[in-house]
């Protein structure tokens, strides 16, 4: 090869693609609560086990499939373990973003500066609510198939989606971290 | 209440208010629950101090007994308790209009409240929820609407706004979505 790939200048997360894989995702049905699998602390994961590569192909698959879908966690397809895919590159609030990864065994490494706004979740189709989460975030976790460790800085919007899918691997809804007893709304979808 | 005893309805409202105490809120659904009822939406808060709780209850139990269940509650005469059957009113999955939030805030006068909903209903809007508070001497409310989807949202800002302005008070109206997570 006579020129140096771009990607390898990248941050190893911005650079991952679900081609890396080496598998076809499949798309799995998105459990609802009260599924107690969503309420469940999510086992670690062998990110480099083909059962945890097969599950990363399929949440980013089943994310794929479903309008408006950001981020999918693993116990939203009824697998209690700690993995999720998140993409916001196309959300209009995102501001920097690192295109679509998943991530196993994540966890929160830095936060700050929190900010308050409404949150729905596809396992909670009916509900929306206000949730404060941070700003500011530090995530380290690891890439299903190299197993490597990686630390994504991040703000805004991919901030609030990489805080979302963590609750769902440690069991917890977006109900659990309302703003107070009023922050709960009927859902409403516009047409 | 049910007007025949042989078909009661289903769906009941239950209101309580008065002097708050602890242990209001469990005495009311520890009773409801010894009459198989379940709870399916409520609203509690305190109002100036006093006790308000509205809530739905479905069962296949007559109003009266319901009445007659929570009658212990109002023993002291500081709570009143009502209960009324209520149609089964499905929320509305869809909705062909936007959400909206209004805040208004200022010094405390009379008929702040209805000039500026006022213009909220000329344009057909509906209020989903509300709160209003009275702090010192601030007013404070905050809305939760519903606008159609021909609604000229620019001109219901400005009716607001005159409204607002001409009571010496500041309005917000801001769009409010959920993010898919």
């Amino acid at each position: 090869m006579s020129e140096q790939p771009a990607a390898t200048t990248e941050h190893p997360v911005a650079a991952w693609s679900e081609d890396d894989l080496g598998v076809e995702g499949r798309v799995l049905d998105v459990v609802r609560a009260p599924a107690v699998v969503l309420s469940t602390v999510g086992e670690p994961v062998d990110p480099c086990s083909p059962d945890s590569v097969q599950l990363a192909a399929d949440l980013v698959a089943t994310m794929r499939v479903s309008p408006g879908c950001v981020g999918l966690a693993a116990p939203q397809v009824g697998v209690s373990a700690q993995m999720f895919c998140v993409d916001v590159s196309e959300h209009p609030k995102t501001r920097g973003h690192h295109g679509t990864f998943v991530l196993c065994n994540a966890e929160v490494v830095a936060s700050s500066r929190n900010e308050k706004a409404r949150e729905g979740c596809m396992s909670v189709p009916d509900l929306t609510g206000d949730v404060k989460r941070a700003s500011r975030l530090t995530v380290r976790g690891r890439l299903p198939g190299t197993g490597e460790e990686v630390e994504i800085e991040t703000s805004a919007f991919e901030a609030r989606a990489l805080q979302h899918e963590i609750d769902h691997c440690q069991g917890l809804l977006f109900v659990d971290r309302a703003a107070g007893a009023h922050a709960i709304y009927s859902r409403k979808t516009y047409l | 209440m049910s007007t025949d005893p042989a078909a009661p309805t289903s769906l009941h409202a239950v209101t309580v208010l008065g002097h708050d105490r602890p242990g209001i809120i469990a005495e009311a659904t520890g009773r409801l629950a010894e009459l198989g009822l379940n709870l399916e939406d409520s609203s509690m808060t305190l109002l100036r101090g006093h006790f308000a709780m509205t809530l739905v209850c479905a069962g296949p139990v007559r109003a009266l007994e319901i009445e007659q269940a929570l009658a212990p509650l109002t023993g002291d005469g500081t709570l009143t308790v009502t209960v009324r059957d209520v149609p089964d009113e499905h929320a509305q999955s869809h909705h062909t209009g936007s959400g909206w939030v209004l805040t208004v805030h200022g010094g405390d006068r009379a008929g702040i409240v209805s000039a500026v909903v006022g213009r909220v209903a000329e344009v057909g809007g509906n209020i989903t929820d509300l709160t209003t508070r009275l702090a010192g001497e601030l007013y404070l409310l905050i809305a939760e609407i519903d606008l159609p989807a021909d609604a000229d949202v620019a001109a219901l800002e400005r009716a607001i706004g005159d409204a607002a302005t001409g009571l010496g008070v500041g309005a917000t109206l801001r769009a409010v979505e959920a993010d898919e997570l």
